[in-house]
Formats: structure tokens, C-alpha cells, sequence
């Protein structure tokens, strides 16, 4: 599979819908560098929804441009335009009259791409989303919830698109099993290393899957652009600090593992033991729960590592 | 006296298979023309106006004006502008043909799934492509039913026409005289089994459809 991604550009992107006094997109410029995943959040009336569809043109611009690889939207044919983007929204939309490798064939047929191509394809994007080929030959209406997203997100992949947009994908999914999908989409990203725009309104939800976010306030303004450990420490202002919640240094905590930080030499025995990879919340949460001071961190071949401290932790 | 009725009806079929089946011949004729001509009209016209979600106002007049309009009165009327005759009736029946068709076509369309249109869109079809992939079969089992209920509607209509010389088997119905109550039965059964059979053909088109569009477990 190609591994081609593009660079997105907002250029003082700006939507006011007809008959509206106030801008539901202000003037956002942002740019999401190739192959990374850019979250849009933010309270509603905030305009993300707005600014993904003024990418792939479903909502004219009011003005500004939108960039893909140096290319102005305005400049594509429309259609073409969409074809080369991926999209995902909430409810799937899955046509219930087709397979789910009916679905997924939707662009590829629209490329008069050959059954046997399409047949292949669809096994491969399947096997990609984890689900089995034999759902090749399902409808729509016989899946579930989640398994209906993970065909959307196939589906939008069909073409291979350098740039997929996803509009509250998981918004609809019960918690345990979207975060499951959550890891299953970070794992694929990793291998696809496509560009991303993801709309959200679950500031966790951001944190974990971005690697920057962009925090639109009411009127569509953007109120900081940064990545979620800079959004965490440094909010740039009240409303971001509010927006990300009173409990942000914890969350801080969530996207740092035990293995970044500096440990010392093990000398007690009987401490608890984590393997590296743990986060430093869930650490820090493991010693409140046992009244414990210190731990010893384990690489993954269970050899120990070194020592982290509370102070360590929260350093 | 109303089973020695049917007796002589069913008697009266195999004596005279030829004018009755000449008759149906003539009805056919006339309401499927009729059907047709109502289905290139309103077909098209309810996809448009169900795909652009516009028009609600025109579907519910013409609905409403077509159960409200006397099918006697129709024909009379096209009688006074078009005189007696094929054509007449052939207007008539297609007027009284496009309510149905155009009601169910648009409520079909314009009730499909935003959210899979708004896909389709997404993903890069055309507005035609939209109509033609996703909209018309989604649509479809609403579609057919409207044509079942304007075919029923203008095939028992069609017989009216014999009174307005538009022949058929109301020629027969509307001759009592001549043809006698065995006659006239026999000639009603006559359209009955004509409405009947189209309408069970589409309903199997419509199930079918149906099972294809909406398909479970």
C-alpha cells in the first residue's frame, strides 16, 4: 500500500452561513502537516463540523482558502475533489442496499476499477480494519455499531485518499468499545500514515488520538493550535484551561510513559512492578491506591529498569 | 338467481372469448398507454423534486387533488376539450395515473437515509450518481408501491371509457341491453383479472425489491 500523505492547509478559512450575522468559521488558519492526525474540538457552536465539510467542500467557503499540497480546493473539480478524500461521519452512512464489498467498492466502481480488483481490495482494507473477509458478503443491517464504523473507515480508505476527514467517528459508540477503536485507529494510523482531520467534542477523546489539536471557541475562532502536551501545560488562556478541564495536569500525566523518565538505581525489594510502557497516571494511580512511595519499572523482557518516585511521577 | 348469475357469466366467457379478449385487448391497450405516459410524467418529476427535498407543497396538492377529483368528472372534462375517443380517455386516465406515482416517488426519495446521502456526496458521487445508486433503489419498494396503486387505479378507471368511445370492456359493461347481466359480469371479472394480475406482478416486483433494499439476518 502506498504510505502517501498530504499536507492541509487553512489559510484564513471563513464561513458565515447566509442570513447569519456572526461567522460559524473565523478566519482559521491552521496547518496539518503530511501524515499527522490535527483534532478539531471544542464546544458546540464552535464550528468544527463547519470547518471539516469547508474541506471537501460539502459547505462553500465564505472565503480564505484551503490547501492540499500547495493545490487551492477551489481549483479542483468538485467531484474529483471528493473522490480524493476520505470521509467518515457519525453515522456511517453505510448504504444498507449494498455488501459491506459493495460499500467499500463505492469510489473504486466510480474508477471503473475491475470486481476482482475491488474483491481484493476490500479483503485487504477488512483484514486492515480487523474484521474477518467473511463480512465481505454482509449487509449493513446484520453489524454492529462498531463493526458498521470500522466498514465506514474501510470504506473511506478504498481509494487510498492522502487526506481522510472524520466527523465524530466513534461519537455514536458505547465507551468500552470505542476505545478499543480508538487504539485500533491510532495502530492502523501508524501503519498508513495518512493526513487527518478529526472532529470531536470529547476533549479526552482529543488528547489521545491527536497529535495536534486545534481548540475552536464559539464564532469558530481558534483559540490554541498546538499538540496535547502543550495544550495540557500551557493553555493559552482561560478558555482553553476550562475547556480541557480542572483535572489537566493529570491528563499530562496520561500522555507520558514510565520509561521517559530519568530512574534511579533499584535498592529496596517488595516494590510494586509496572512495565514501561505504563502511563504516568496509571502509575501515579497504582502508588495512591497501594500507599506506596516508590516502584520499580520493568522492561518488556520483565527485567527491572530502575525506580520512579512519587516526586518522579509528578516532576 | 345470483349463482344461476355466475353460472351464466362463466358460460358466457368461452361463448364469446373472442370479443372479450378483443375488449380486454382494448382496455389494455388504453390504461397501460395511460400508465406509462403517467410514469415518464411523474416518475422523473418526483426523483427531482425528492432529491433536491423540494416541492413537498406540490406533492401534497397533487396527491390530495387526486383522490379528491371525481375520475367521471375528469373524463367528462377531457370529453368536452379532446371530444370522444382514444386519446380522451388516455389523457384522462394519465391525469388521474400521476398522484400515486408522483407522491410515493417523492416521499421515496426524500425519505432516504440523510446520513448515506450525505456519504454518497462526501465520497465524490455525482448529484445524478446519487439519484441513480443510492436514492432510486433505496426508494424503489415505495416507488412500486405508487405504481401498484395507479395501475389498479387506472385500469378500473379504463372502463369507464367505453362510455366516452374509448371501446374496451366497459363498452360491454355500459351495454346491458345488448350483452345482458351475464355479459356485464363476465366483462367485470374481465377487468377485475386484469387489475388483479398487474397489481400482483408489481406487488412480487415491490417484495422483491424490497428484499433487495432492506435485506436482515
Amino acid at each position: 500500500m502506498r504510505t502517501e500523505a498530504a499536507e492541509l492547509v487553512f489559510d484564513e478559512a471563513t464561513k458565515v452561513y447566509p442570513g447569519r450575522e456572526s461567522a460559524a468559521v473565523d478566519h482559521l488558519s491552521l496547518t496539518v502537516p503530511a501524515g499527522e492526525i490535527c483534532v478539531l474540538v471544542g464546544p458546540s457552536g464552535g464550528g468544527k463540523t463547519t470547518a471539516l465539510k469547508l474541506v471537501n467542500r460539502l459547505i462553500p467557503l465564505t472565503s480564505g482558502d484551503i490547501r492540499i499540497d500547495g493545490t487551492s480546493i477551489l481549483e479542483q473539480d468538485v467531484v474529483e475533489l471528493r473522490r480524493s478524500i476520505g470521509y467518515v461521519i457519525q453515522q456511517v452512512g453505510l448504504f444498507p442496499h449494498m455488501t459491506v464489498e459493495g460499500n467499500i467498492g463505492t469510489v473504486p466502481r466510480l474508477y471503473r476499477r475491475p470486481r476482482s480488483w475491488i474483491k481484493a481490495r476490500s479483503a485487504e482494507l477488512l483484514e486492515l480494519v480487523g474484521l474477518d473477509p467473511s463480512y465481505a458478503k454482509r449487509f449493513p443491517a446484520q453489524l454492529s455499531g462498531g463493526e458498521r464504523q470500522r466498514v465506514g473507515l474501510a470504506r473511506a480508505l478504498a481509494a487510498n485518499p492522502p487526506l481522510m476527514l472524520m466527523d465524530e467517528p466513534f461519537g455514536a459508540i458505547d465507551p468500552i468499545v470505542r476505545a478499543r477503536l480508538q487504539d485500533e485507529f491510532l495502530r492502523l494510523q501508524k501503519e498508513i500514515r495518512k493526513t487527518v482531520v478529526f472532529v470531536t467534542h470529547d476533549v479526552d477523546e482529543a488528547i489521545k488520538v491527536g497529535d495536534r489539536i486545534a481548540i475552536l471557541r464559539e464564532g469558530g475562532r481558534l483559540a490554541q493550535y498546538d499538540t496535547p502536551q502543550q495544550i495540557l501545560e500551557h493553555p493559552a488562556d482561560e478558555f482553553v484551561a476550562e475547556f480541557v478541564g480542572r483535572d489537566r495536569a493529570l491528563k499530562a500525566l496520561a500522555l507520558r510513559t514510565l520509561g521517559e523518565l530519568e530512574l534511579s538505581p533499584a535498592t529496596e525489594d517488595g516494590l510494586p512492578r509496572l512495565p514501561a510502557d505504563t502511563s504516568l497516571r496509571d502509575a501515579l494511580a497504582l502508588l495512591v491506591a497501594e500507599r506506596r512511595n516508590a516502584l520499580l519499572v520493568i522492561g518488556a523482557d520483565g527485567a527491572p529498569l530502575g525506580v520512579a518516585t512519587r516526586e518522579d511521577l509528578l516532576a | 338467481m345470483l349463482a344461476s348469475l355466475f353460472v351464466d357469466a362463466f358460460r358466457f366467457i368461452p361463448d364469446n372469448a373472442g370479443l372479450l379478449l378483443n375488449k380486454t385487448a382494448e382496455l389494455a391497450e388504453l390504461a397501460f398507454t395511460a400508465l406509462g405516459i403517467a410514469i415518464l410524467i411523474a416518475l422523473p418529476l418526483g426523483l427531482w423534486l425528492g432529491h433536491r427535498h423540494r416541492g413537498l407543497f406540490v406533492a401534497l396538492a397533487v396527491s390530495s387533488a387526486g383522490r379528491a377529483l371525481p375520475s367521471i368528472a375528469i373524463i367528462g372534462f377531457f370529453v368536452a376539450i379532446l371530444g370522444v375517443g382514444f386519446w380522451n380517455n388516455a389523457v384522462a386516465l394519465v391525469v388521474l395515473g400521476i398522484p400515486p406515482i408522483l407522491t410515493n416517488t417523492f416521499f421515496a426519495v426524500e425519505g432516504v437515509d440523510p446520513d448515506a446521502v450525505e456519504a454518497a456526496r462526501g465520497m465524490g458521487l455525482t448529484e445524478e450518481q446519487i439519484l441513480t445508486r443510492v436514492e432510486l433503489p433505496l426508494g424503489l419498494p415505495l416507488i412500486l408501491a405508487g405504481l401498484r396503486i395507479a395501475a389498479v387505479f387506472v385500469i378500473a378507471t379504463a372502463t369507464i371509457a367505453g362510455i366516452a368511445g374509448g371501446g374496451g370492456l366497459g363498452e360491454i359493461i355500459a351495454n346491458q341491453a345488448a350483452y345482458g347481466l351475464p355479459g356485464v359480469l363476465a366483462a367485470a371479472l374481465c377487468v377485475s383479472a386484469v387489475a388483479l394480475l398487474t397489481a400482483a406482478a408489481l406487488a412480487l416486483a415491490q417484495r422483491a425489491a424490497f428484499r433487495r433494499m432492506a435485506p436482515t439476518a
